[in-house]
């Protein structure tokens, strides 16, 4: 056990789905061609205004609702202001004293208990372009060139940041993972780290147990996945922890994650950081946010994942884990109550969406809204199970069909003659054919090595394609062994 | 038959009738500008040819009897360097904006080119609309017409001389604390800066976005009432525009004064703040109005002496901000051969922009920057709010505040050019109106001993830019004033 206590605050910014940026008409679409999706406001061309985005703040609203935030009444826009190629105006609108949610909080549940974690602020700000650096190093300093690229600039942005409330590396990715689940259910952001859509920047500290002052957090950049968050926290807890160890002090700094490597590498200590001379912008009014703005927006507002984990519990019966692993993402949850609408074998239809379905999407790269097995094909899978026409093991095979044909699963069974073998004698007469082949095997059952049963049953299966049905292979092997 | 010398509703009202057609006007208005803008260098962008595009088309539309025209239709107008029009140079009069082409249209400029109005050109400025006399133009002064060895004022002074000399019969400025008022007065035509947000600001190239205001010169009220109707009204473009009906200001000629009150606020009247030929033209002023029904009182703005200090801290402040995209990066003017992205950009911004520019973005950086910002600009956002609260009480017994615009009548070029403090003093009388973001009129009411315009301040309540012309309209037929420069061969 460590003698240190970890310190971590997460700083998440998540692209809100808007169809224009937050403060002019053009796509926020990822991926067009270079400087297409640009105007003379996102250009920040002489003498063009920015205009708010009122879909943007209704999202920045919604997410404050469900984090459980206070919504200011009163919000406004402030401008960070520093020099960067990728930002055309020379300074980020985005809001400092008066954001749009403040105090909010958000349930985590570690190794079984719950806690929950405090959330600083939520507040809107405008994305900067996307430069690129010909030459070997890739970065600025020696480049030959440099190209920059401004269709992402203006997008709208979601700083979510939390309190420096969790104490380890697992927490910080309970905690990603439960805020991007909630992000998603209230579909506000697609939460896509690799097209950028989700970013996190992590702070971390350690003190000894029983200190009650900070000591300085390094903030860790480039961290792309929310395992690399994980990796890079574990890293700089042991990092750290040798640091103090040692008797060094650690300072302030900003650390560059590499994922190749698992170590990270100081990029810059915060003393010469920036003076960004935040004011109020000139160019937008307060935002007045209404009790009745407010009540509107709650309409809107959906089952969140922790409510319906529970309720998949009571009304479907189904275990804890299961309930947190289909409602952890709402496609999945939606997924499984079309099936559950269809088939009351809530279990079975839960297995096989855990087990076969995620499996298999997660290996073709797909999403559950392109899964090519829909929710009639997967209940009809069941139902062959629950009726014995296939046995579970064939069910596997016959997924598999399902899957790559988006075929229906009466059919494969059908086209395959894959139906269970049922009849008895049918069984039997396989089962002879196998006691004959082995008759050492069965001497050693006789001899009380009962385990070898096992073994015949493998053979039995083989022998019939797997189409004998498990439960009468045994039952009538069993029999035909004691006589 | 000379036409500089008509007002601009004539000009439209003998264009409408066909006596004469838009493209004479506006070929006259161009002979003229070729004869007398090497001296005076009021227009620094001649664009000569999309003028005479646009009356041509003007005159095309009157020969098929086109309906519902504006009242300024086919009438030619100027613009300050300062705005952008699609596919024309807009420089600020700056080295850092020397070739910059705008690839859109401000939004009174299309409400310009959708009046009808052929466009001459881009008027001179100081660098950023930052200066009170055109001297820190990156293309040299202006000459004031009245006097060639004097300054015509500023920022908007190429506007100014434009409609005094006979150049333009109308022309835009702007004006964040003084820039249209100031140089109006100085060169004796009619200049008004609207309530914040009465026009909109899209497409100007901001300065201090809280202050920076467009409206109209001319030669008289009458002129200026008809081109604040067609620039003024609701942007969604910009979100500081007001969504509030534009009145017809022509309804608010021609109207009595009896009763109305106006406020002479002691703080612009004390002595030695004021030369006395410019005090005895505003005396005499005040007894025509007197003459003419409205009756007058002494009031106090308490907050008056802070105004400047206040100014000159939320301005500097937003045009830090504003002027940090001028870097270089995507256009305007770049440092060649610069070793690294720092040195591109700081020598690009050190060779772009001039002296007066560089030290207010100094200025508006330093009193942002961290351990001041208390101090300085929120400090001053206090006190600006006190400075509307002093405006708000008078306006509760008052019509309108009567003040000088200038304290003086137009100084020599190069007088202050190296006293920042003094030059910052000529706006001393027009700052108030952008801090407390109300309308403010400039008009000629005398002349002062060396016989130049000098020019007297109505500030009026929010949106009743009306009120102030009734006032300005009723003084302006009584008193007479006649501009004996802009006909001048
Ligand atoms: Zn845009």
């Amino acid at each position: 056990m460590s003698k240190y206590e970890t310190i971590i605050g997460l700083e998440v910014h998540v692209q809100l789905k808007t169809a224009t940026k937050l403060f002019c008409g053009c796509s926020t679409k990822f991926g067009a061609e270079a400087n297409t999706h640009t105007c003379p406001v996102c250009l920040g061309l002489p003498g063009a205004l920015p205009v708010l985005n009122k879909k943007a703040v209704n999202l920045a609203i919604l997410t404050g609702l469900a984090l459980k935030f206070k919504i200011n009444e009163f919000a406004r826009f402030d401008r960070k202001n520093y020099f960067y190629p990728d930002l055309p105006k020379g300074y980020q609108i985005s809001q400092k004293d008066k954001p749009f949610c403040e105090h909010g909080k958000l349930e985590i549940t570690i190794d079984g208990v719950k806690k929950e974690i405090g959330i600083t602020r939520a507040h809107l700000e405008e994305d900067a372009g996307k430069l690129l650096h010909s030459g070997s190093s890739g970065q600025i300093g020696d480049a030959e060139e440099s190209l920059v690229d401004l269709n992402r600039t203006c997008v709208p942005l979601l700083e979510i940041v939390s309190e420096p409330d969790l104490r380890s590396p697992a927490e910080a990715f309970e905690y990603l993972g439960a805020l991007k689940s909630i992000l998603q259910y209230i579909g506000v952001s697609d939460c896509d780290m690799e097209k950028g859509s989700l970013r996190c920047d992590a702070n971390i500290s350690l003190r000894p147990f029983g200190q009650k002052e900070f000591n300085p957090k390094v903030e860790i950049k480039n961290v792309n996945s929310f395992k690399n968050v994980k990796d890079a926290l574990e890293y700089e807890t042991a990092r750290q922890t040798q640091c103090l160890d040692s008797g060094e002090k650690t300072f302030q700094e900003t650390r560059l994650f590499s994922a190749e490597k698992g170590t990270t590498t100081a990029m810059r200590a915060k003393e010469e950081s920036n003076d960004y001379r935040y004011f109020p912008e000139p160019d937008l009014v307060v935002n007045h946010i209404t009790k009745e703005m407010i009540e509107e927006i709650k309409k809107t507002l959906v089952e969140l994942p922790a409510v319906r984990r529970s309720r998949f519990v009571t009304a479907y019966g189904l275990p804890e884990y299961d309930a947190g692993v289909l409602t952890a993402s709402k496609a999945f949850a939606d997924y499984f109550e079309v099936c559950a609408g269809l088939n009351k074998n809530y279990k079975a239809i839960s297995n096989l969406i855990m087990g076969d379905l995620m499996g298999f999407l997660k290996a073709a790269g797909k999403d559950i809204s392109d899964s090519p097995v829909k929710p009639e094909n997967l209940v009809k899978l069941v139902k062959l199970i629950d009726t014995n026409i296939i046995s579970s093991k064939i069910a596997k095979v016959v997924f598999e069909d399902m899957f790559k044909e988006s075929a229906d699963p009466e059919d494969v069974v059908k086209a395959k003659g894959l139906v269970q073998i049922t009849d008895e004698g049918a069984v039997g007469k396989i089962i002879d054919k196998v006691l004959l082949e082995n008759p050492a095997i069965v001497a050693e059952y006789k001899s009380g090595k009962d385990k070898v049963i096992g073994n015949l049953v493998g053979k039995v299966m083989k022998e019939s394609a797997g189409k004998a049905s498990p439960g009468l292979v045994n039952k009538i092997l069993k029999e035909k062994l004691s006589n | 038959m000379n036409y500089t010398g008509l007002k601009a509703l004539e000009l439209a009202k003998l264009i409408r009738e066909k006596q004469i057609t838009s493209k004479e006007v506006t070929m006259g208005f161009i002979e003229r500008i070729k004869q007398k803008n090497v001296k005076l260098n009021a227009f620094v962008n001649e664009e000569f040819e999309g003028a005479i595009k646009t009356a041509e088309n003007c005159d095309n539309i009157l020969a098929i009897g086109g309906k519902e025209l504006s009242p300024l239709f086919g009438v030619p107008i100027a613009l300050k360097a300062n705005m952008c029009s699609e596919g024309t140079k807009v420089t600020c009069c700056s080295k850092i904006l020397e070739n910059y082409i705008s690839p859109y249209d401000a939004t009174v400029v299309e409400k310009i080119k959708k009046a009808g109005m052929p466009i001459l050109g881009k008027c001179n400025m100081d660098e950023f609309a930052m200066g009170s006399s055109t001297e820190n133009s990156v293309n040299g002064p202006s000459l004031n017409p009245w006097d060639n060895s004097r300054i015509p004022g500023g920022s908007s002074g190429g506007s100014s001389v434009a409609v005094a000399a006979g150049l333009s019969p109308l022309a835009l400025g702007s004006d964040t604390g003084g820039s249209i008022r100031q140089p109006a007065a100085c060169c004796g035509v009619v200049g008004l800066k609207p309530t914040y947000g009465r026009v909109s600001r899209y497409g100007l190239v901001a300065f201090a976005s809280s202050l920076d205001q467009i409206g109209p010169f001319s030669g008289d009220i009458e002129d200026n009432a008809a081109l604040l109707e067609i620039i003024a009204g609701y942007d969604k473009r910009d979100s500081t525009s007001i969504n509030k009906e534009v009145p017809a200001y022509s309804k608010y000629l021609n109207k009595s004064l009896k009763g109305m009150k106006i406020a002479m606020p002691k703080e612009y009247f004390i002595k030695g703040g004021l030369a006395p030929d410019v005090l005895e033209a505003l005396n005499s002023s005040v007894e025509i109005f007197k003459k003419l029904g409205a009756e007058f009182e002494q009031v106090s703005l308490p907050h008056t002496e802070y105004c400047l200090a206040t100014y000159y801290i939320i301005a500097t402040a937003e045009a830090s901000s504003n002027l940090a995209r001028y870097d270089g990066v995507h256009y305007g003017y770049r440092k060649k051969d610069s070793k690294s992205l720092i040195e591109m950009m700081t020598k690009s911004r050190a060779e772009g922009f001039g002296n007066e520019v560089k030290r207010r973005i100094m200025l508006g950086t330093y009193v942002l920057s961290a351990g001041y910002y208390d101090a300085y600009y929120l400090k001053a956002q206090k006190v600006r709010t006190l400075i509307k609260r002093d405006f708000d009480r008078v306006f509760e017994k008052f019509d309108c505040v009567l003040t000088p615009t200038t304290p003086a009548s137009a100084f020599k070029l190069g007088e202050k050019i190296l006293d920042p403090i003094q030059m910052y003093l000529s706006d001393i009388f027009t700052i108030s109106a952008n801090l407390a973001g109300v309308p403010a009129i400039s008009l000629p009411c005398g002349l002062s001993d060396n016989k130049l315009p000098v020019g007297l301040q109505l500030i009026g309540k929010p949106f009743m830019e009306g009120e102030l012309f009734t006032l300005a309209h009723a003084f302006e037929k009584a008193y007479g004033w006649k501009n004996t420069v802009n006909t001048e061969v």
